[in-house]
Protein backbone atom coordinates (compact mmCIF):
# COMPACT_ATOMS: atom_id res chain seq x y z
CA UNK A 1 0.00 0.00 0.00
CA UNK A 2 1.88 3.42 -1.19
CA UNK A 3 0.76 6.38 0.12
CA UNK A 4 0.20 8.88 -2.14
CA UNK A 5 -0.71 11.92 -0.30
CA UNK A 6 0.67 12.89 3.64
CA UNK A 7 -0.78 15.34 5.15
CA UNK A 8 0.72 16.35 8.46
CA UNK A 9 -0.03 18.84 11.21
CA UNK A 10 -1.62 20.99 8.87
CA UNK A 11 -2.70 24.74 10.09
CA UNK A 12 -3.81 27.47 8.09
CA UNK A 13 -5.25 30.94 9.77
CA UNK A 14 -6.95 33.71 8.32
CA UNK A 15 -6.47 36.42 10.53
CA UNK A 16 -7.83 35.73 14.20
CA UNK A 17 -9.69 33.00 12.72
CA UNK A 18 -8.00 29.37 13.07
CA UNK A 19 -9.63 27.53 9.70
CA UNK A 20 -7.38 24.03 10.21
CA UNK A 21 -6.09 22.96 13.28
CA UNK A 22 -2.81 20.55 13.08
CA UNK A 23 -4.59 18.34 10.39
CA UNK A 24 -2.67 14.56 9.96
CA UNK A 25 -3.86 11.92 7.74
CA UNK A 26 -2.33 9.28 5.27
CA UNK A 27 -4.07 8.53 1.55
CA UNK A 28 -2.98 5.04 0.34
CA UNK A 29 -3.09 5.19 -3.63
CA UNK A 30 -6.54 4.32 -5.12
CA UNK A 31 -8.42 5.02 -2.32
CA UNK A 32 -11.83 7.13 -1.59
CA UNK A 33 -11.71 9.60 0.98
CA UNK A 34 -14.79 11.40 1.95
CA UNK A 35 -14.25 14.58 3.92
CA UNK A 36 -17.12 15.44 6.18
CA UNK A 37 -18.26 18.50 8.32
CA UNK A 38 -20.56 21.27 8.98
CA UNK A 39 -20.17 24.64 6.56
CA UNK A 40 -17.08 26.58 7.39
CA UNK A 41 -15.77 23.49 9.17
CA UNK A 42 -12.70 24.04 6.78
CA UNK A 43 -12.97 21.39 4.29
CA UNK A 44 -12.80 24.02 1.05
CA UNK A 45 -9.38 25.33 2.74
CA UNK A 46 -7.97 22.13 3.08
CA UNK A 47 -8.25 21.33 -0.59
CA UNK A 48 -6.80 24.87 -1.29
CA UNK A 49 -3.79 23.78 1.02
CA UNK A 50 -3.00 20.89 -0.31
CA UNK A 51 -3.33 22.20 -4.47
CA UNK A 52 -1.42 25.22 -3.16
CA UNK A 53 -4.24 28.37 -3.56
CA UNK A 54 -3.02 29.24 0.41
CA UNK A 55 -0.13 27.53 1.76
CA UNK A 56 -0.58 26.68 5.32
CA UNK A 57 1.10 28.16 8.15
CA UNK A 58 2.50 24.93 9.86
CA UNK A 59 2.89 21.70 9.03
CA UNK A 60 3.47 19.33 5.56
CA UNK A 61 2.27 18.04 2.52
CA UNK A 62 3.96 15.35 0.98
CA UNK A 63 2.59 14.25 -2.41
CA UNK A 64 4.09 11.24 -4.27
CA UNK A 65 7.07 11.43 -1.79
CA UNK A 66 7.80 14.82 -2.69
CA UNK A 67 7.41 17.74 0.03
CA UNK A 68 5.10 19.93 -1.84
CA UNK A 69 3.81 22.11 0.92
CA UNK A 70 4.60 25.67 -0.66
CA UNK A 71 4.33 24.51 -4.26
CA UNK A 72 2.14 26.51 -6.92
CA UNK A 73 -1.20 25.44 -7.84
CA UNK A 74 0.12 24.97 -11.40
CA UNK A 75 3.09 22.67 -9.88
CA UNK A 76 0.89 20.59 -8.44
CA UNK A 77 -1.30 20.02 -11.37
CA UNK A 78 1.74 19.00 -13.58
CA UNK A 79 2.48 16.60 -10.75
CA UNK A 80 -0.65 14.84 -11.42
CA UNK A 81 -3.22 16.67 -9.22
CA UNK A 82 -5.96 18.02 -10.07
CA UNK A 83 -9.77 19.60 -8.67
CA UNK A 84 -13.10 20.58 -9.05
CA UNK A 85 -14.34 24.27 -7.19
CA UNK A 86 -16.95 24.23 -4.89
CA UNK A 87 -18.04 27.72 -6.45
CA UNK A 88 -17.61 26.37 -10.20
CA UNK A 89 -15.01 28.53 -12.08
CA UNK A 90 -15.61 27.84 -15.72
CA UNK A 91 -14.01 29.79 -18.67
CA UNK A 92 -16.67 31.62 -19.62
CA UNK A 93 -16.51 32.51 -23.70
CA UNK A 94 -14.27 29.31 -24.75
CA UNK A 95 -16.50 26.53 -25.86
CA UNK A 96 -16.95 23.60 -23.33
CA UNK A 97 -14.66 21.33 -25.22
CA UNK A 98 -11.66 24.15 -24.90
CA UNK A 99 -12.43 24.27 -21.39
CA UNK A 100 -11.76 20.43 -21.21
CA UNK A 101 -8.89 20.48 -23.47
CA UNK A 102 -6.88 23.03 -21.02
CA UNK A 103 -7.26 20.74 -18.79
CA UNK A 104 -5.48 18.17 -20.97
CA UNK A 105 -2.88 19.96 -22.44
CA UNK A 106 -1.79 21.46 -19.11
CA UNK A 107 -1.76 18.31 -16.75
CA UNK A 108 0.35 16.05 -15.63
CA UNK A 109 0.67 14.24 -19.12
CA UNK A 110 1.06 17.62 -20.66
CA UNK A 111 -0.69 16.82 -24.19
CA UNK A 112 -0.49 18.35 -27.48
CA UNK A 113 -3.63 20.02 -28.88
CA UNK A 114 -5.37 17.27 -31.36
CA UNK A 115 -4.73 14.92 -28.41
CA UNK A 116 -6.14 17.02 -26.05
CA UNK A 117 -9.13 17.27 -28.49
CA UNK A 118 -9.63 13.58 -28.42
CA UNK A 119 -9.32 13.29 -24.98
CA UNK A 120 -11.32 15.88 -24.11
CA UNK A 121 -14.35 14.88 -26.66
CA UNK A 122 -14.03 11.40 -24.53
CA UNK A 123 -13.72 12.62 -21.48
CA UNK A 124 -16.97 14.91 -21.80
CA UNK A 125 -19.12 11.47 -23.11
CA UNK A 126 -18.09 10.37 -19.63
CA UNK A 127 -19.81 12.87 -18.02
CA UNK A 128 -22.33 13.50 -20.08
CA UNK A 129 -21.62 16.30 -21.98
CA UNK A 130 -21.02 15.39 -25.17
CA UNK A 131 -23.62 17.12 -26.67
CA UNK A 132 -22.67 20.71 -25.35
CA UNK A 133 -19.21 20.64 -26.36
CA UNK A 134 -19.38 23.44 -28.90
CA UNK A 135 -21.09 25.89 -26.59
CA UNK A 136 -19.76 28.43 -24.50
CA UNK A 137 -19.44 27.63 -20.98
CA UNK A 138 -21.13 30.66 -19.78
CA UNK A 139 -24.31 28.97 -21.69
CA UNK A 140 -24.13 26.20 -19.06
CA UNK A 141 -26.65 25.64 -16.03
CA UNK A 142 -25.00 25.11 -12.11
CA UNK A 143 -25.40 20.94 -13.15
CA UNK A 144 -23.64 21.11 -16.13
CA UNK A 145 -20.87 23.51 -14.56
CA UNK A 146 -20.02 21.19 -11.98
CA UNK A 147 -19.80 18.19 -14.90
CA UNK A 148 -17.54 20.66 -17.04
CA UNK A 149 -15.59 21.00 -13.33
CA UNK A 150 -15.48 17.23 -13.39
CA UNK A 151 -14.46 16.57 -17.25
CA UNK A 152 -11.47 19.24 -17.02
CA UNK A 153 -10.31 17.39 -13.78
CA UNK A 154 -10.24 13.92 -15.24
CA UNK A 155 -8.99 15.00 -18.78
CA UNK A 156 -5.87 16.29 -16.90
CA UNK A 157 -5.53 12.36 -16.04
CA UNK A 158 -4.65 13.12 -12.42
CA UNK A 159 -3.46 10.52 -9.91
CA UNK A 160 -5.28 12.39 -7.55
CA UNK A 161 -8.52 13.88 -7.76
CA UNK A 162 -9.92 16.55 -5.09
CA UNK A 163 -13.94 16.69 -5.70
CA UNK A 164 -15.79 19.83 -3.46
CA UNK A 165 -19.31 19.29 -3.34
CA UNK A 166 -19.76 18.25 -6.69
CA UNK A 167 -23.40 16.53 -5.46
CA UNK A 168 -23.97 20.16 -3.92
CA UNK A 169 -27.49 21.73 -6.33
CA UNK A 170 -28.24 18.52 -7.85
CA UNK A 171 -31.77 16.93 -8.27
CA UNK A 172 -31.86 12.81 -6.95
CA UNK A 173 -31.46 11.47 -10.83
CA UNK A 174 -28.25 13.93 -10.67
CA UNK A 175 -27.13 12.48 -7.64
CA UNK A 176 -27.19 9.04 -9.19
CA UNK A 177 -25.49 10.08 -12.21
CA UNK A 178 -22.63 11.58 -10.57
CA UNK A 179 -22.27 8.47 -7.79
CA UNK A 180 -21.70 6.75 -10.60
CA UNK A 181 -19.54 8.76 -12.52
CA UNK A 182 -17.39 8.76 -9.55
CA UNK A 183 -17.36 5.13 -8.73
CA UNK A 184 -16.02 4.41 -12.57
CA UNK A 185 -13.59 7.24 -11.97
CA UNK A 186 -12.27 5.38 -9.17
CA UNK A 187 -12.07 1.75 -11.56
CA UNK A 188 -9.67 3.76 -13.28
CA UNK A 189 -7.37 3.80 -10.63
CA UNK A 190 -7.72 7.41 -9.62
CA UNK A 191 -7.34 8.20 -6.18
CA UNK A 192 -10.30 10.73 -4.68
CA UNK A 193 -10.97 13.01 -1.87
CA UNK A 194 -14.18 13.84 -1.73
CA UNK A 195 -15.88 16.53 0.08
CA UNK A 196 -20.00 15.73 0.73
CA UNK A 197 -22.66 16.79 2.67
CA UNK A 198 -24.99 14.03 1.00
CA UNK A 199 -24.45 11.27 3.69
CA UNK A 200 -25.68 8.50 1.64
CA UNK A 201 -23.70 9.12 -1.41
CA UNK A 202 -20.58 9.71 0.95
CA UNK A 203 -20.82 7.05 2.99
CA UNK A 204 -21.78 4.75 0.01
CA UNK A 205 -18.42 5.43 -2.04
CA UNK A 206 -15.87 6.02 0.46
CA UNK A 207 -13.61 3.70 1.83
CA UNK A 208 -12.39 6.36 4.80
CA UNK A 209 -13.83 9.12 6.39
CA UNK A 210 -12.39 11.80 7.96
CA UNK A 211 -14.42 14.68 9.76
CA UNK A 212 -13.73 17.98 10.20
CA UNK A 213 -15.35 20.97 13.02
CA UNK A 214 -14.26 24.47 13.22
CA UNK A 215 -10.81 23.38 11.74
CA UNK A 216 -10.35 20.41 14.10
CA UNK A 217 -10.00 16.52 12.66
CA UNK A 218 -13.01 15.51 15.34
CA UNK A 219 -12.57 11.74 14.08
CA UNK A 220 -11.08 9.48 11.06
CA UNK A 221 -12.21 5.87 10.25
CA UNK A 222 -14.28 3.82 8.12
CA UNK A 223 -17.98 5.05 6.68
CA UNK A 224 -19.24 2.26 9.78
CA UNK A 225 -16.83 3.73 12.64
CA UNK A 226 -17.81 7.13 11.76
CA UNK A 227 -21.90 6.75 11.77
CA UNK A 228 -20.93 5.50 15.07
CA UNK A 229 -18.62 7.75 16.59
CA UNK A 230 -20.13 9.93 19.68
CA UNK A 231 -18.05 12.85 18.65
CA UNK A 232 -19.11 12.96 15.41
CA UNK A 233 -22.61 12.52 15.88
CA UNK A 234 -22.47 15.36 18.53
CA UNK A 235 -20.69 17.93 16.89
CA UNK A 236 -22.20 16.78 13.32
CA UNK A 237 -24.59 14.26 12.91
CA UNK A 238 -26.39 14.56 16.21
CA UNK A 239 -27.31 18.36 16.01
CA UNK A 240 -30.79 17.91 14.96
CA UNK A 241 -31.26 21.63 12.96
CA UNK A 242 -28.27 20.36 11.11
CA UNK A 243 -29.54 16.84 10.46
CA UNK A 244 -32.89 18.73 9.29
CA UNK A 245 -30.70 21.39 7.20
CA UNK A 246 -28.76 18.64 5.21
CA UNK A 247 -31.71 16.82 4.38
CA UNK A 248 -32.75 19.54 3.14
CA UNK A 249 -29.99 19.72 0.52
CA UNK A 250 -30.65 16.42 -0.23
CA UNK B 1 -10.71 18.69 -35.63
CA UNK B 2 -9.07 18.51 -39.20
CA UNK B 3 -5.93 20.62 -40.27
CA UNK B 4 -7.09 22.69 -43.06
CA UNK B 5 -10.46 24.00 -40.78
CA UNK B 6 -8.35 25.08 -37.73
CA UNK B 7 -6.42 27.48 -40.62
CA UNK B 8 -10.16 28.95 -42.19
CA UNK B 9 -9.75 31.71 -40.11
CA UNK B 10 -6.68 32.63 -41.70
CA UNK B 11 -8.23 33.34 -44.93
CA UNK B 12 -9.89 36.47 -44.43
CA UNK B 13 -6.80 38.16 -43.08
CA UNK B 14 -5.02 37.76 -45.59
CA UNK B 15 -7.22 38.44 -48.17
CA UNK B 16 -7.87 41.91 -46.35
CA UNK B 17 -4.01 42.82 -46.06
CA UNK B 18 -3.61 41.19 -49.64
CA UNK B 19 -6.25 43.94 -50.59
CA UNK B 20 -4.59 46.87 -48.61
CA UNK B 21 -0.80 46.10 -50.48
CA UNK B 22 -2.15 45.84 -53.66
CA UNK B 23 -4.23 48.47 -53.66
CA UNK B 24 -1.67 51.38 -54.56
CA UNK B 25 0.42 48.71 -56.53
CA UNK B 26 -2.84 48.54 -58.82
CA UNK B 27 -3.63 52.04 -58.88
CA UNK B 28 0.15 53.10 -58.96
CA UNK B 29 -0.35 55.71 -57.23
CA UNK B 30 2.05 57.60 -54.05
CA UNK B 31 -0.55 58.93 -51.71
CA UNK B 32 -2.84 55.88 -52.09
CA UNK B 33 0.21 54.13 -51.03
CA UNK B 34 1.72 56.50 -48.13
CA UNK B 35 -2.31 55.70 -47.17
CA UNK B 36 -2.13 52.22 -47.82
CA UNK B 37 1.51 52.40 -45.23
CA UNK B 38 -0.42 53.84 -42.14
CA UNK B 39 -3.32 51.47 -42.76
CA UNK B 40 -1.09 48.47 -42.90
CA UNK B 41 1.29 49.98 -39.93
CA UNK B 42 -1.95 50.16 -38.09
CA UNK B 43 -2.81 46.61 -38.55
CA UNK B 44 0.75 45.22 -37.97
CA UNK B 45 0.86 47.11 -34.33
CA UNK B 46 -3.24 46.79 -33.69
CA UNK B 47 -2.52 42.86 -34.00
CA UNK B 48 0.33 42.47 -31.96
CA UNK B 49 -1.39 44.28 -28.98
CA UNK B 50 -3.99 41.70 -29.45
CA UNK B 51 -2.06 38.76 -28.26
CA UNK B 52 -1.59 40.83 -24.94
CA UNK B 53 -5.02 42.19 -24.97
CA UNK B 54 -7.23 40.41 -26.72
CA UNK B 55 -5.59 36.69 -26.33
CA UNK B 56 -3.98 36.83 -22.56
CA UNK B 57 -6.59 39.38 -20.82
CA UNK B 58 -4.00 42.16 -20.28
CA UNK B 59 -4.73 45.70 -20.69
CA UNK B 60 -1.58 47.90 -22.43
CA UNK B 61 -2.19 51.45 -22.23
CA UNK B 62 1.31 52.12 -23.21
CA UNK B 63 2.16 49.57 -25.64
CA UNK B 64 3.75 52.03 -28.33
CA UNK B 65 6.86 52.14 -25.98
CA UNK B 66 8.19 49.27 -27.75
CA UNK B 67 7.68 50.49 -31.20
CA UNK B 68 9.49 53.62 -29.64
CA UNK B 69 12.28 51.61 -28.00
CA UNK B 70 12.65 49.49 -31.19
CA UNK B 71 12.38 52.52 -33.40
CA UNK B 72 15.28 54.13 -31.39
CA UNK B 73 18.02 51.58 -30.95
CA UNK B 74 17.34 50.03 -34.93
CA UNK B 75 17.94 53.65 -35.77
CA UNK B 76 20.88 54.40 -34.04
CA UNK B 77 22.52 51.08 -35.35
CA UNK B 78 21.75 51.78 -39.09
CA UNK B 79 22.56 55.92 -38.73
CA UNK B 80 25.67 55.24 -36.68
CA UNK B 81 27.03 52.10 -37.45
CA UNK B 82 25.91 51.68 -40.99
CA UNK B 83 24.14 48.78 -40.27
CA UNK B 84 21.31 47.92 -43.11
CA UNK B 85 17.56 48.41 -42.57
CA UNK B 86 17.24 44.84 -42.37
CA UNK B 87 20.11 44.36 -39.33
CA UNK B 88 18.54 47.82 -38.03
CA UNK B 89 14.70 46.19 -37.40
CA UNK B 90 16.59 43.08 -36.47
CA UNK B 91 18.26 44.76 -33.38
CA UNK B 92 15.00 47.05 -32.52
CA UNK B 93 12.56 43.90 -32.88
CA UNK B 94 15.42 41.58 -30.22
CA UNK B 95 15.98 44.66 -28.00
CA UNK B 96 11.70 45.43 -27.30
CA UNK B 97 11.50 41.27 -27.18
CA UNK B 98 14.09 41.86 -24.08
CA UNK B 99 12.78 45.20 -22.57
CA UNK B 100 8.90 43.58 -22.62
CA UNK B 101 10.79 40.24 -20.98
CA UNK B 102 12.33 42.19 -18.75
CA UNK B 103 8.95 44.40 -17.81
CA UNK B 104 7.08 41.52 -17.82
CA UNK B 105 9.01 39.80 -15.22
CA UNK B 106 8.05 43.06 -13.09
CA UNK B 107 5.04 44.00 -13.88
CA UNK B 108 3.03 41.14 -15.39
CA UNK B 109 1.94 39.96 -11.92
CA UNK B 110 -0.46 43.43 -11.30
CA UNK B 111 -3.73 42.97 -12.45
CA UNK B 112 -6.13 44.87 -13.81
CA UNK B 113 -5.92 48.85 -13.46
CA UNK B 114 -2.95 48.46 -11.85
CA UNK B 115 -1.36 46.60 -14.39
CA UNK B 116 -2.55 49.51 -17.04
CA UNK B 117 -1.18 51.94 -14.71
CA UNK B 118 2.07 51.00 -14.83
CA UNK B 119 2.27 50.41 -18.86
CA UNK B 120 1.30 54.09 -18.75
CA UNK B 121 4.15 54.95 -16.24
CA UNK B 122 6.64 52.64 -18.51
CA UNK B 123 6.24 54.62 -22.02
CA UNK B 124 6.18 57.82 -19.69
CA UNK B 125 9.71 56.75 -18.14
CA UNK B 126 11.33 55.51 -21.60
CA UNK B 127 10.20 59.04 -23.05
CA UNK B 128 12.43 60.65 -20.07
CA UNK B 129 15.26 58.43 -20.84
CA UNK B 130 15.60 59.46 -24.66
CA UNK B 131 15.23 62.68 -23.46
CA UNK B 132 18.28 62.31 -21.47
CA UNK B 133 19.86 59.84 -23.05
CA UNK B 134 23.15 61.40 -25.44
CA UNK B 135 23.60 58.62 -27.66
CA UNK B 136 20.00 58.76 -28.66
CA UNK B 137 20.36 62.61 -29.38
CA UNK B 138 18.70 63.52 -26.03
CA UNK B 139 15.83 66.18 -27.08
CA UNK B 140 16.49 66.52 -30.35
CA UNK B 141 16.53 63.18 -31.71
CA UNK B 142 18.69 61.24 -34.16
CA UNK B 143 18.33 62.83 -37.59
CA UNK B 144 19.24 59.80 -40.52
CA UNK B 145 22.13 60.71 -42.55
CA UNK B 146 20.61 61.41 -46.27
CA UNK B 147 23.42 59.40 -47.74
CA UNK B 148 21.90 55.72 -45.72
CA UNK B 149 19.42 55.84 -48.78
CA UNK B 150 22.15 55.63 -51.34
CA UNK B 151 22.90 52.32 -51.02
CA UNK B 152 18.92 51.22 -51.87
CA UNK B 153 18.95 53.54 -55.01
CA UNK B 154 18.18 56.52 -53.85
CA UNK B 155 15.40 58.42 -51.43
CA UNK B 156 12.78 57.32 -54.07
CA UNK B 157 13.51 53.93 -53.94
CA UNK B 158 13.97 53.82 -50.30
CA UNK B 159 10.78 54.59 -49.74
CA UNK B 160 9.24 52.68 -51.81
CA UNK B 161 10.98 49.50 -50.51
CA UNK B 162 9.61 50.57 -47.03
CA UNK B 163 5.95 49.81 -48.36
CA UNK B 164 6.85 46.55 -49.51
CA UNK B 165 8.78 45.34 -45.98
CA UNK B 166 5.82 47.13 -44.04
CA UNK B 167 3.72 44.79 -46.18
CA UNK B 168 6.28 41.59 -45.00
CA UNK B 169 6.03 42.96 -41.37
CA UNK B 170 1.83 42.95 -41.29
CA UNK B 171 1.85 39.91 -43.07
CA UNK B 172 4.44 38.50 -40.22
CA UNK B 173 2.32 39.59 -37.71
CA UNK B 174 -0.98 38.57 -39.27
CA UNK B 175 0.68 35.02 -39.13
CA UNK B 176 1.79 35.33 -35.65
CA UNK B 177 -1.22 36.32 -34.39
CA UNK B 178 -2.94 33.59 -35.72
CA UNK B 179 -0.64 30.59 -35.02
CA UNK B 180 -0.72 32.29 -31.56
CA UNK B 181 -4.41 31.87 -31.81
CA UNK B 182 -4.28 28.07 -32.57
CA UNK B 183 -2.00 27.10 -30.73
CA UNK B 184 -1.43 25.33 -27.40
CA UNK B 185 0.05 27.92 -26.18
CA UNK B 186 -2.90 30.44 -26.90
CA UNK B 187 -5.27 28.27 -25.78
CA UNK B 188 -3.18 28.78 -21.89
CA UNK B 189 -3.35 33.02 -22.51
CA UNK B 190 -6.85 32.26 -23.14
CA UNK B 191 -7.32 30.20 -20.27
CA UNK B 192 -5.01 33.11 -18.31
CA UNK B 193 -7.50 35.81 -19.88
CA UNK B 194 -10.95 33.98 -18.60
CA UNK B 195 -9.58 33.35 -15.45
CA UNK B 196 -6.16 33.38 -14.04
CA UNK B 197 -5.98 31.18 -11.21
CA UNK B 198 -8.49 28.30 -12.72
CA UNK B 199 -6.09 28.05 -15.52
CA UNK B 200 -3.31 27.83 -12.84
CA UNK B 201 -5.20 25.36 -10.96
CA UNK B 202 -5.32 23.19 -14.51
CA UNK B 203 -1.52 23.88 -15.09
CA UNK B 204 -1.54 26.79 -17.05
CA UNK B 205 2.25 28.34 -15.79
CA UNK B 206 0.74 31.90 -16.05
CA UNK B 207 3.72 33.62 -15.37
CA UNK B 208 6.13 32.08 -17.97
CA UNK B 209 3.17 32.21 -20.20
CA UNK B 210 2.20 36.08 -19.48
CA UNK B 211 5.66 36.85 -20.21
CA UNK B 212 5.85 35.16 -23.81
CA UNK B 213 2.83 37.03 -24.91
CA UNK B 214 3.94 40.38 -23.86
CA UNK B 215 7.51 39.27 -25.92
CA UNK B 216 5.43 38.06 -28.63
CA UNK B 217 3.20 41.33 -28.80
CA UNK B 218 6.44 43.84 -28.61
CA UNK B 219 8.81 42.42 -31.19
CA UNK B 220 6.73 43.21 -34.38
CA UNK B 221 5.93 47.02 -33.09
CA UNK B 222 9.76 47.61 -32.40
CA UNK B 223 10.53 46.35 -35.83
CA UNK B 224 7.82 48.99 -37.23
CA UNK B 225 9.36 51.26 -35.42
CA UNK B 226 13.00 51.21 -37.31
CA UNK B 227 11.22 51.20 -40.15
CA UNK B 228 8.92 53.89 -39.58
CA UNK B 229 11.68 55.90 -38.35
CA UNK B 230 14.05 55.13 -41.45
CA UNK B 231 11.41 56.10 -43.55
CA UNK B 232 10.59 59.13 -41.90
CA UNK B 233 14.53 60.53 -42.13
CA UNK B 234 14.45 61.38 -38.10
CA UNK B 235 13.30 60.81 -34.32
CA UNK B 236 12.44 62.39 -31.44
CA UNK B 237 10.85 61.45 -27.96
CA UNK B 238 7.60 62.53 -28.57
CA UNK B 239 7.50 61.04 -31.85
CA UNK B 240 8.46 57.70 -30.49
CA UNK B 241 6.72 57.46 -27.29
CA UNK B 242 3.44 59.21 -27.91
CA UNK B 243 0.66 58.43 -25.23
CA UNK B 244 -2.52 58.69 -27.76
CA UNK B 245 -1.24 56.11 -30.18
CA UNK B 246 -1.14 53.85 -27.40
CA UNK B 247 -4.94 54.56 -26.97
CA UNK B 248 -5.62 54.84 -30.65
CA UNK B 249 -4.30 51.22 -30.87
CA UNK B 250 -6.48 50.07 -28.24
CA UNK B 251 -9.60 52.01 -29.99
CA UNK B 252 -8.65 50.09 -33.05
CA UNK B 253 -8.37 46.21 -31.14
CA UNK B 254 -11.49 47.06 -29.08
CA UNK B 255 -13.52 48.29 -31.84
CA UNK B 256 -12.69 45.43 -34.40
CA UNK B 257 -12.99 42.87 -31.48
CA UNK B 258 -10.37 41.59 -29.13
CA UNK B 259 -9.41 38.10 -29.23
CA UNK B 260 -9.66 37.28 -32.95
CA UNK B 261 -7.43 37.48 -35.73
CA UNK B 262 -9.46 39.48 -38.22
CA UNK B 263 -10.66 41.95 -35.08
CA UNK B 264 -8.05 44.09 -34.83
CA UNK B 265 -7.30 44.36 -39.13
CA UNK B 266 -10.84 45.57 -39.24
CA UNK B 267 -10.84 47.77 -36.31
CA UNK B 268 -7.33 49.53 -37.52
CA UNK B 269 -8.82 49.99 -41.24
CA UNK B 270 -12.10 51.84 -39.90
CA UNK B 271 -10.04 53.48 -37.12
CA UNK B 272 -7.91 55.22 -39.87
CA UNK B 273 -10.67 55.67 -42.14
CA UNK B 274 -12.69 57.70 -39.72
CA UNK B 275 -9.21 59.17 -38.22
CA UNK B 276 -8.71 59.76 -41.55
CA UNK B 277 -12.05 62.31 -42.58
CA UNK B 278 -11.75 63.78 -38.86
CA UNK B 279 -8.43 65.07 -39.14
CA UNK B 280 -9.75 66.63 -42.68
CA UNK B 281 -12.77 68.21 -41.31
CA UNK B 282 -12.94 71.70 -40.14
CA UNK B 283 -15.02 70.86 -37.44
CA UNK B 284 -13.37 68.11 -35.69
CA UNK B 285 -9.45 68.22 -36.75
CA UNK B 286 -8.87 70.06 -33.22
CA UNK B 287 -11.02 67.61 -31.33
CA UNK B 288 -10.23 63.80 -32.80
CA UNK B 289 -8.60 62.66 -30.08
CA UNK B 290 -11.78 63.36 -28.20
CA UNK B 291 -13.86 61.99 -30.65
CA UNK B 292 -11.49 58.56 -30.29
CA UNK B 293 -12.12 58.51 -26.79
CA UNK B 294 -15.96 58.59 -27.11
CA UNK B 295 -15.50 56.08 -29.80
CA UNK B 296 -13.72 54.03 -27.20
CA UNK B 297 -16.14 54.45 -24.37
CA UNK B 298 -19.61 53.66 -26.47
CA UNK B 299 -17.77 50.50 -27.65
CA UNK B 300 -17.11 49.47 -23.93
CA UNK B 301 -20.55 50.53 -23.08
CA UNK B 302 -22.10 48.61 -26.18
CA UNK B 303 -20.30 45.94 -27.82
CA UNK B 304 -17.69 45.39 -25.53
CA UNK B 305 -17.03 42.66 -28.00
CA UNK B 306 -16.17 44.20 -30.41
CA UNK B 307 -17.66 44.04 -34.13
CA UNK B 308 -16.42 40.28 -34.74
CA UNK B 309 -17.27 39.00 -31.43
CA UNK B 310 -20.23 40.69 -31.58
CA UNK B 311 -21.24 38.65 -35.14
CA UNK B 312 -19.03 35.79 -33.72
CA UNK B 313 -22.51 36.15 -30.78
CA UNK B 314 -25.29 36.46 -32.97
CA UNK B 315 -24.15 33.50 -35.87
CA UNK B 316 -22.54 30.72 -34.35
CA UNK B 317 -22.00 29.32 -38.01
CA UNK B 318 -19.60 32.19 -38.37
CA UNK B 319 -16.90 30.98 -35.56
CA UNK B 320 -15.27 29.09 -38.29
CA UNK B 321 -14.41 31.31 -40.66
CA UNK B 322 -14.29 34.68 -38.45
CA UNK B 323 -11.35 33.51 -36.05
N1 LIG C 1 -9.87 33.46 1.79
C1 LIG C 1 -10.40 33.47 3.02
N2 LIG C 1 -10.24 34.55 3.81
C2 LIG C 1 -10.76 34.58 5.05
N3 LIG C 1 -11.46 33.59 5.60
C3 LIG C 1 -11.68 32.48 4.86
C4 LIG C 1 -11.16 32.36 3.53
N4 LIG C 1 -11.53 31.15 3.04
C5 LIG C 1 -12.22 30.55 4.01
N5 LIG C 1 -12.33 31.33 5.10
C6 LIG C 1 -12.99 30.98 6.36
O1 LIG C 1 -12.47 29.74 6.80
C7 LIG C 1 -13.49 28.93 7.35
C8 LIG C 1 -13.54 27.61 6.61
O2 LIG C 1 -14.08 27.84 5.32
P1 LIG C 1 -14.22 26.68 4.26
O3 LIG C 1 -12.96 25.94 4.17
O4 LIG C 1 -14.73 27.31 3.01
O5 LIG C 1 -15.37 25.77 4.90
P2 LIG C 1 -16.14 24.54 4.30
O6 LIG C 1 -15.63 24.28 2.92
O7 LIG C 1 -15.88 23.42 5.24
O8 LIG C 1 -17.58 24.93 4.30
C9 LIG C 1 -14.79 29.74 7.25
O9 LIG C 1 -15.02 30.38 8.48
C10 LIG C 1 -14.49 30.74 6.17
O10 LIG C 1 -15.23 31.92 6.37
MG1 LIG D 1 -16.57 24.41 1.11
Amino acid sequence: MTVLLSVQGVTKRFGGLQALTKVTFDLPEGQILGLIGPNGAGKTTLFNAINGVYPPEEGHIIFRGQEVTRAKTYTMARMGLARTHQIVQPLNELTVLENVMVGACFGQENHSLSNAYGIAEEVLEFVGLGIRSEQLAASLNVAQKKRLEMARALASRPKLLLLDEVLAGLNSSEIGNMVETVKKIRERGITIIMIEHVMKAVMNVSDRILVLDYGQQIAEGTPEEISQNEKVIEAYLGDPKLAEKLLKEE
Amino acid sequence: MKSWQKHLGLVLPLLVVAGVVLWPIITDNVSARESAFTILKAIALASSLNILLGYTGYVSFGHIVFYGFGGYVGLYFVNDHGWSIWAGMLAGGIASGILAFLLGKAILRLRGAYFALATIGINEAMKAFANNFDLFGGPIGMVLNFSVYKAYGGAAEALKMTFYIMAGLTFAALLISHFVRSSKFGLGLLAIRENEDAAEVMGVIAPNAKTWAYVLSAIIPGMVGVLFFFKNGHVEPPVAFPLHSSIELLVMVMLGGQGTVLGPILGAFAYQGMRGYLVTSDFFKDIQLSVSGVVLLLIVLFIPAGAIGWLRHRIPVLRRVLA
